[in-house]
């Protein structure tokens, strides 16, 4: 819930202590390391739009987390959230994104060109490619802070911008409170409609409030290209077909961005971009490149292969079911994604995607002829 | 009365509130004078007119929708309360949850004692349309906790199960539960269980922390029916009131099992009376004599309930103003139920039926939880002779019906005055 800052001054009149939240049974990055004492030094301290550390931490508070999964926590309601609240934010993106130290400088490379290969992951085992990242427009708060006002306008620059593309990228806007049900039927059967979050993690942030004013699903007529508008960020933006031409996808990926931020520049708005972090987003696990490439790719035996996973923490790959985050495999079904987000670029992420799954489906190959793929075990990336 | 009790009482209340640890004074603004309270204080960002913010309400069926104008919107929407709450927070519930065709909900909330005021250009409909034509500009509220004044009330447990009397109260000073700051919460969680500690003789009894909670307290707290859970409601989570959960919420009860607090949840306390069969006078009596007594331990420390005379109990939600009040008894009724006119019955005697897992239940055979329906402008004992009346007349036609007599449909009783 987005409170004014007259309550965060309301607070002062207690003790840092009694209102330190119990962190106790947690187990999230932001609970590893928001001590009493950092709480005591951020705790009056606000963002211009007045984002305050409860609210970055109001989601953490709220999910303990899991022994086993290991959730953020925390969440920007603003640009300068990363900036007002980097005593917290900067171990948090440490720990999350590997090392990446405050002074570390993150590449963004959207050339296509810059990727090798990637045209021809066999269609037998990889069903379907996909690139997604976020955009967040710069000047108007984050999700989980914004108000109904400003998301209506981050709404109708999103519709002006998408309504200027052409060629294979010309599309449709569709808002989610106008949808006709033939409409909504259609974006079901095609996998793109996305539904109000049920996720506690969520929705404790409150980036669900005033659902589903103002959010929408733009879409090209090809079905190819999809932009989420006003969900978990502003823009979520997806490439995506059947089969295992990743390189296609990642083409129409980055000309579809790149000529989706020409278009705001026009209209004299900018993507949130930094050269320490990267494109900025709400979740601190997005930052960097905010871009997830993956496959739905078929590894029936290599997937019970007791080295399975330390093959894929070698790749710099993780799985998840094809439902997406926190579902399962069905079938012997995987998606297959990069692990990281931030301090690699876009293209580094998807060659290691693409030369990854290349050596999985390879690896499927021997063990479905019951060869032994020892010699193809790979080094760490 | 009440304002020569509220002098005495702010004076106290003072000397509680510096009692807090922490540093500092307390805000002159904080003290409840209802003529100075301060209905200014601007919200700190707003970049839009309020046209661009006006949520849409369209396809909204609830209280609060029915009488948010854009212009009432455009009047409210730069005020916020000493504590900080807005407009925008009083209505988020509402806007998050549209509604359903059939049920009204009320669709906004308190964050605390002056958003009743500050946003009172929109309360005051909203309570106006929820309680029957009480208008809080003109009337007052009785408030009446003497349980000698019952008349009958013992019913026949052939039909009545169990009886059972709840309602709220809040303390004073401390926000609500979508506005309450953890230190807030935890504050209201110490007064309310020291109060409770005080209490002797058989309403002696015992607090657990739902954080603190071994397992096998929470096992026989489920099996006695009193645990209650974080909700998932979205109609209440959209208010923030879940917000730090479990922090800072517990259930306390006496040993005889028939006198419970729930702290922290939808309210800072909900105060519960019950048992099994027909004794509603006797569950009544203990719930005054409780309420008293815990009302009489809070002011030895200088705290004291939200209360007035316009508005009666001081809560959470519109809908349990007044007296907050919730009397009924599960009911076996099968001959009753069954009969067209049961509806039409219920309505008459002002009384509601619910399923026996609460609201939003349906009923399970033909046993029935039915309760008071009005909560604002009777006072408690009207409530609950209310019930007791209505009860016996329901009683009877069951009767009738068994012997193959016919019944008949109660007068129906004037709107209030």
């Amino acid at each position: 819930m987005p409170f004014g800052n007259t309550h965060n001054q309301l607070k002062m009149k207690y003790s840092a202590a009694q209102e330190y939240p119990d962190l106790s049974k947690h187990n999230n990055h932001m609970a590893k390391v928001l001590t009493e004492e950092l709480y005591a030094q951020l705790r009056d301290k606000t963002t211009p739009s007045g984002f305050t550390l409860d609210d970055v931490i109001q989601t953490g508070v709220d999910n303990p987390g899991h022994p086993f999964i290991m959730t953020v926590g925390c969440v920007a309601g603003d640009e300068e959230t990363y900036e007002v609240f980097k005593d917290l934010l900067d171990p948090v993106i440490e720990d999350r994104h590997g090392g990446y130290k405050p002074s570390d400088t993150h590449k963004t490379d959207l050339n296509p060109d810059h990727l090798k290969g990637g045209d021809d992951l066999d269609p037998d085992y990889v069903l379907s490619s996909r690139v997604r990242t976020g955009r967040s427009i710069r000047g108007f708060c984050l999700p989980p802070h914004c108000s109904r006002g400003e998301r209506r306008a981050v709404e109708d620059l999103a519709v002006e911008g998408l309504g200027s593309l052409d060629g294979d990228l010309k599309g449709k806007y569709y808002a989610l409170k106008n949808m006709t049900d033939e409409e909504q039927q259609q974006l079901i059967d095609d996998h793109f409609l996305f539904d109000k979050p049920v996720s506690p993690l969520l929705l404790a942030s409150g980036m669900a409030r005033d659902w589903p004013d103002a959010r929408g699903i733009w879409h090209n007529d090809n079905k190819t290209f999809l932009v989420w508008v006003n969900e978990e960020d502003h823009l979520r933006v997806i490439s995506m077909q059947k089969g295992g031409n990743m390189k296609e996808v990642f083409n129409r990926f980055c000309t579809g961005l790149t000529k989706i931020e020409s278009l705001f520049k026009e209209k004299g708005h900018e993507f949130m971009w930094n050269e320490h972090l990267g494109y900025v987003l709400t979740c601190p696990s997005n930052l960097g490149t905010g871009l997830r490439a993956g496959v739905h790719v078929k590894l029936p035996c290599l997937s019970k292969h007791e080295k399975f996973g330390e093959i894929l923490k070698k790749l710099r790959l993780q799985k998840r079911g094809t439902g997406g985050v926190d579902t399962a495999a069905v079938g012997g079904v995987f998606d297959i994604s990069n692990a990281d987000r931030l301090g690699f670029s876009e293209v580094e992420l998807v060659q290691m995607v693409v030369d990854g799954v290349k050596l999985l489906v390879e690896m499927e190959k021997r063990l479905e002829k019951g060869q032994s793929i020892d010699e193809l075990m790979p080094a760490q990336k | 009365m009440a304002s020569t009790f509220t002098r005495v009482l702010s004076r106290k209340r003072t000397v509680g509130i510096l009692s807090l640890a922490g540093a500092g004074s307390l805000a002159t603004g904080y003290l409840i004078n209802k003529d100075k309270v301060h209905a200014s204080v601007k919200s700190n960002r707003r970049m839009y007119p309020a046209s661009a913010e006006y949520p849409d309400l369209r396809k909204h069926n609830n209280c609060m929708a029915s009488h948010l104008t854009p212009a009432i919107y455009a009047a409210l929407i730069d005020k916020a309360t000493p504590s900080g709450f807005t407009l925008d927070q009083c209505i988020q519930t509402g806007v998050d949850n549209p509604g359903h065709p059939f049920i009204k909900t009320v669709g906004m909330v308190a964050g605390d004692e002056e958003s009743y005021q500050v946003f009172a250009e929109l309360f005051n409909p909203v309570i106006k349309e929820r309680h029957n034509g009480y208008d809080p500009q003109i009337m007052r509220h009785p408030t009446d906790l003497d349980a000698s004044k019952i008349r009958s009330g013992v019913f026949d447990e052939r039909y009545v199960l169990s009886s059972r009397v709840r309602t709220g109260r809040s303390i004073r000073g401390l926000a609500l539960p979508p506005a309450c700051t953890r230190a807030e919460r935890r504050e209201v969680e110490r007064v309310v269980a020291d109060a409770l500690s005080g209490l002797k003789e058989d309403l002696l009894g015992r607090y657990y922390s739902l954080a603190d909670m071994t397992e096998k307290e929470q096992q026989q707290l489920i099996d006695d029916h009193f645990l209650f859970d974080k909700p998932i409601s979205p109609l209440l989570t959209c208010s923030g009131m879940a917000r730090d959960w479990p922090d800072a919420r517990g259930i306390w009860h006496n040993n005889e099992k028939t006198f419970l607090v729930w702290v922290n949840e939808e309210d800072h306390t909900r105060v519960i009376s019950m048992e099994k069969g027909g004794n509603m006078k006797r569950v009544f009596e203990r719930f005054c004599k409780g309420l008293k007594e815990v009302e009489r331990l809070i002011k030895e420390k200088g705290w004291e309930f939200m209360w007035n005379e316009r508005l009666g109990y001081v809560l959470t939600c519109p809908s349990n103003l007044g007296t907050g009040l919730r009397a009924g008894v599960h009911i076996n009724l099968p001959q009753l139920s069954k009969d067209p006119r049961f509806s039409k019955i219920l309505d008459n005697l002002r009384l509601q039926k619910r399923g026996t897992g609460g609201v939003d239940t349906a009923a399970v055979g033909s046993t029935f939880d039915i309760s008071n329906l009005d909560r604002l402008g009777k006072s408690e004992v009207e409530l609950v002779q209310t019930v007791i009346d209505g009860v016996n007349y329901l009683v009877e036609c069951e009767k009738r019906l068994e012997k193959g007599q016919d019944i008949k449909i109660p007068p129906a009783p004037g709107q209030i005055k």
